[in-house]
């Protein structure tokens, strides 16, 4: 796949989400020549450190699940495109991949469950071209919930994997 | 950092000391608070154990009477008279009138007196009668010990007269390991403890600002294998509880090292891990580290568990779509199904004498501990009322079992009969205990 071709798809999974369209919208124009002289460095369409603060898409970390699932929703795949071609402009950059699971069960069987959603995300990323040796994936089972009350609200919080990046 | 230490530092021991009183606040308290009577109690058989009698020496920090009331109440096979309802104290035999407790339809009379022997030793003499056939039944004199060890004493003195009267061996002198944690959020901290099967004695085995999990005794009772974060990732440690020295077993640097379990002989922990790619059962040689692999699915394969033959192991597995128990050779071959109700079963736990098997099984949102028989054919029955209960850990004579429950946002545990009429909860006044073992039986 050619770089034109995948920042197009990357585009097109952005389609509708204002979310992550900044960047997409940038890249096509030529270098902005009428620009004012107060600009930015000129953008070549690749991600930097800075847009981890900033971009809308990158800035969310955290992929959620369904009860006893490990599959990616679809309104997630537009963040795996963003961190995926993240990874792409960033050749030294790493994320660690926390996988979490909600209150019921064992803790160890779901350890297993939040590995596996890790899994499913380091999988997706790959999918969109982010590289197996930027990812790792840890699993916290449910040792680190973010909410503690014991009602579907609270467990669709905990059931998430979150995003962490170790080297930008 | 975790440090491994050999006694529990005072701050915490204060915190401990909470949850000892709010455990065994008294036999009044606890039987208002803290035990549930479900019914069918009327098959306990009732018990008098008369306060012992104290000759000599300064006064004790411990009611021998006390203990052991607690203990036969705890069990669901006794039912102990109330210590406010005690209206004679003979603490020998020959000053039993029989008449005044055949009155208060006691089956059982236990009396006794502690002498003070010097040098900070005390010696428990104690007798035990049937009352309506006015016989003796024991009558014993233990060994010296510490003063500070009467209550070890008083539950030796229990398993004795619970062996007597019931056949089975008493497992009232036993320890309990399990997890406490305390504080919130990055502030959290995580202590492995050790303590006697009535709560007492807490003593801190580990601690750590990461999570800590998954404890489990050695058949001797001398060390603790258990799961720790401490690195980051998970990783399986053994520790000697009285020396506090610990060895690294488990450390592989992708996936999880989970689930240790002790072998019947010592020799070998089952374990979980998923260096492989995906999470799989492991047989780890303690002498040699040789690792041999046991399952190989795509599934969550967990919580193993051996069967006291140590020919085969039952564990956790989500191949089916939801997690069941399934039983594997422990020297390998293809796992069998083995639980058939409910939508869920995990973290199973075996009898000494494989008949029974603990599990958690989940209906609908509703998690609570079940015991399947294999003795019955596999029917099962429900020993909690969950919603959310776990971690079942049988007492090594199954005339018990501890689980994990919670309550609100508070992790607790219950101690309860292998019949589910007598329930007690541990709790820890200030953060959440989790995670409970039972240890095997003592030696002296």
């Amino acid at each position: 796949m050619n770089k034109t071709v995948r920042i197009a798809l990357v585009a097109l999974l952005c389609v509708g989400a204002a979310a992550c369209s900044k960047k997409q919208e940038v890249k096509p124009q030529p270098a902005p020549e009428q620009a004012a002289p107060v600009q930015a460095p000129v953008s070549d369409g690749k991600y930097t450190p800075a847009d981890l603060d900033t971009d809308a898409c990158l800035r969310q970390r955290v992929v959620y699940f369904d009860f006893d699932k490990t599959e990616i929703k679809p309104e997630f795949q537009q963040i795996m495109a963003c961190h995926a071609k993240y990874l792409q402009d960033r050749p030294t950059s790493h994320i660690r991949l926390e996988g979490n699971a909600d209150e019921r069960g064992s803790r160890e069987y779901n350890l297993g469950l939040g590995e596996r959603r890790g899994n499913a995300v380091s999988d997706a990323l790959q999918a969109n071209g982010g590289s197996a040796s930027q990812l790792e994936v840890i699993s916290y089972g449910k040792e680190k919930p973010v909410c503690r009350e014991h009602n579907e609200d609270c467990w669709s919080k905990n059931r998430r994997v979150e995003i962490v990046y170790t080297a930008q | 950092m975790i440090k491994p230490m050999r006694k529990s530092s005072p701050s915490f021991a204060a915190i401990l000391l909470a949850v000892v009183a709010l455990f065994v606040a008294g036999p009044a308290a606890a039987q208002s608070l803290n035990v549930d009577i479900v019914g069918g109690v009327k098959t306990a058989t009732p018990i008098v154990v008369v306060p012992f009698a104290q000759a000599g020496g300064a006064p004790l920090s411990t009611d021998v009477a006390d203990v052991m009331r607690n203990d036969f109440n705890r069990s669901g096979k006794f039912r102990s008279l109330a210590k406010s309802d005690i209206v004679e104290f003979p603490s020998k035999g020959s000053d039993i009138k029989f008449a005044t407790w055949r009155l208060l339809k006691q089956d059982y009379i236990v009396v006794g007196n502690v002498a003070d022997v010097g040098n900070g030793m005390v010696q428990v003499e104690y007798e035990l009668w049937d009352v309506n056939k006015q016989q003796s039944l024991l009558h014993q004199q233990m060994p010296p010990a510490p003063a500070g060890d009467l209550r070890g004493v008083a539950h030796q003195i229990a398993d004795i007269i619970y062996q007597k009267i019931t056949g089975v061996r008493g497992a009232f002198w036993t320890r309990i390991a399990y997890i406490t944690a305390v504080g919130l959020g990055n502030h959290t901290t995580y202590s492995l403890i050790v303590a006697d099967s009535d709560g007492y004695n807490p003593q801190v085995v580990a601690r750590s600002k990461e999570s800590l999990l998954t404890p489990a005794w050695s058949p001797d009772g001398r060390k603790l294998a258990y799961v720790s974060f401490e690195s980051g990732n998970s990783s399986i440690y053994v520790q000697d509880i009285t020396t506090g020295s610990r060895q690294l077993v488990e450390s592989h640097p992708r996936g999880i090292n989970g689930a240790p379990a002790w072998s019947p002989d010592g020799s070998k922990l089952a374990v979980a891990l998923s260096y492989v790619g995906n999470l799989e059962l492991f047989v780890l040689d303690l002498a040699s580290r040789r690792e041999t692999r046991l399952t190989n699915s795509l599934s969550i394969d967990t919580e193993p568990v051996w069967a006291p033959d140590g020919q085969s192991i039952y564990f956790t597995s989500d191949r089916s779509g939801r997690p069941q128990i399934y039983q594997v050779p422990a020297s390998g071959g293809t796992p069998q199904r083995i639980s058939f109700q409910g939508q869920s079963n995990l973290n199973a736990d075996v009898s000494y004498d494989g008949k029974q098997i603990a599990m958690v099984q989940g209906n609908g949102n509703v998690y609570r501990i079940a015991i399947m028989d294999r003795s019955l054919g596999d029917q099962v029955r429900f020993l909690s009322p969950g919603p959310i209960d776990e971690s079942p850990s049988f007492a090594p004579n199954a005339s018990m079992l501890l689980y994990a429950a919670t309550e609100g946002r508070r992790g607790v545990l219950y101690a309860v009969s292998a019949d589910g009429l007598v329930r007690q909860r541990l709790v820890l006044s200030d953060g959440d205990v989790r995670e409970p073992a039972w240890g095997p039986f003592r030696q002296r």
